[in-house]
């Protein structure tokens, strides 16, 4: 397999992964935070967690998805499925097609540049030479959402069937901290998707690529 | 007095938004998530393993107490109706009613066991009782009954189980909780408890247990919650 340098920024089935994960992500956060209103605390009965600030908050309701807690577990577990299945076949995609030598961090090859990156964005270094279609820091928010998004389903899976599970409940130490989890991540893709837009809307021409495919490099 | 999420006038809401709202309050529900959900139903039930055993919690994981939640959907405490007995029928081959005495002479099950609420929560708490398994084979429950059906004194709160989960080892008609006699805020004097479904599933303050050939609903089920409901 040779690395991918003439192919097109965004091949179709990086863009069609892409582009699902929008409302696959929508449903389940909404119906999530629906389910969250029937018990908006974290930790067990008796045991709250005192390191969760929100305690009792509940979400808008203009964040909501599913009228009530049956609706809402109908929605979160009716598109759990596609979402697990789209990051699956993502990442079979990845590893059949070499892709993941553009797209995934390897530490050896791309710390470097994610820390000069990083330091230009705090305006401490002038710009890295960008080499290829992303720089290491790129690679390290995009490799990290990939996990984010395994342990995403992997602890929903572990509040789904905390009995017949009980291996993959106690990976994330039980029940209640399997529930921090879950909602933690969302958190994180929200801070994720917030910074994604961002730098999105600073550069008009990566929005045009995941849409169009782009140009291969040497056209 | 302890927090009721499910009081009468929520069940009556349940019933207004199954009246006049949109698709997420109907059962069967229509379209892409009724097909969603009848095939989650399935996953469930292949998810389902009948030798696998809840976890034995550590004592020290025990739920403080008062912070066991009492959930019924009557106004207030459900109360035993004097002469209170558990009728015990369906496909068997010997049906009749239980005193509790009778009940406390058959096979005893203890565990504690983690209890997992549809809402999100979770509580530890130990039980014991008679398996449902150790009363089928009391009553003689025939095998190729594949549902059974618990109901109460508690507005008729009823549920139905498939008979693979209710004949599992760790399904229970429980009479104590913690060491002690079962309280009325808990189901008194006789409830289900299991550690393979969620507690809605777990009808308190049981008056009849029906080994049947096929599933009927359930208080919750039928306004909209999963039937299967394992964990």
């Amino acid at each position: 397999m040779h690395p991918p340098e003439s192919r097109r920024p965004q091949p179709w089935p990086i863009r069609l992964a892409h582009w699902a994960n929008v409302p696959l992500l929508a449903i389940l956060a909404a119906s999530g935070l629906q389910i969250l209103v029937a018990y908006p605390r974290m930790g067990a009965r008796g045991r709250p967690f005192a390191l969760y600030p929100f305690q009792d908050a509940v979400p808008p309701s203009w964040l909501r998805l599913g009228d009530w807690l049956a609706g809402a577990r109908s929605w979160h577990f009716a598109f759990g499925w596609f979402l697990a299945l789209n990051g699956f076949v993502y990442v079979l995609y990845l590893a059949i097609s070499g892709e993941w030598r553009r797209r995934l961090f390897l530490p050896r090859r791309d710390t470097r540049d994610a820390v000069a990156t990083l330091a230009y964005y705090l305006r401490l270094r002038p710009a890295p030479v960008q080499t290829g279609l992303y720089n290491g820091l790129q690679r390290l928010a995009y490799t990290v959402t990939l996990l984010m998004g395994a342990l995403s389903v992997l602890s929903g899976l572990a509040l789904y069937k905390p009995v017949q599970l009980q291996w993959l409940t106690a990976l994330f130490g039980g029940y209640d901290p399997a529930r921090f989890v879950h909602l933690l991540l969302l958190a994180l893709f929200a801070f994720f998707t917030v910074g994604h837009v961002v730098l999105v809307a600073l550069h008009p021409r990566t929005f045009g690529e995941m849409i169009t495919g782009g140009r291969k490099p040497d056209a | 007095m302890p927090e009721r999420v499910l009081t009468r006038r929520r069940v009556l809401l349940g019933a207004a938004a199954l009246a006049t709202s949109a698709c997420d309050s109907q059962r069967p529900r229509a379209g892409f998530l009724g097909v969603m959900d009848r095939f989650n139903e399935r996953a469930q039930s292949a998810f389902f393993h009948p030798t696998r055993l809840a976890r034995e919690e550590p004592v020290e994981q025990l739920t403080p107490p008062g912070d066991f939640p009492q959930y019924f959907i009557s106004e207030t405490v459900p109360l035993a109706p004097a002469g209170w007995r558990l009728e015990v029928g369906g496909l068997v081959a010997r049906p009749r009613a239980f005193t509790l005495e009778e009940l406390q002479r058959l096979p005893r099950t203890d565990y504690r066991i983690r209890h997992h609420c549809v809402e999100g929560w979770s509580a530890v708490a130990s039980w014991h009782g008679v398996s449902v398994r150790d009363l089928a084979r009391a009553v003689g429950a025939d095998p190729r009954a594949g549902f059974v059906e618990f109901r109460s004194f508690d507005q008729g709160y009823y549920s139905s189980w498939d008979a693979p989960s209710a004949l599992h080892p760790q399904t229970v008609l429980a009479y104590g909780m913690n060491g002690a006699p079962l309280i009325p805020g808990h189901g008194a004097p006789l409830r289900l408890y299991s550690g393979v479904k969620l507690g809605y599933k777990m009808v308190k303050y049981l008056t009849t247990v029906r080994f049947l050939p096929e599933a009927t609903g359930g208080t919750w089920e039928d306004r909209g919650y999963e039937w299967f409901a394992g964990v």
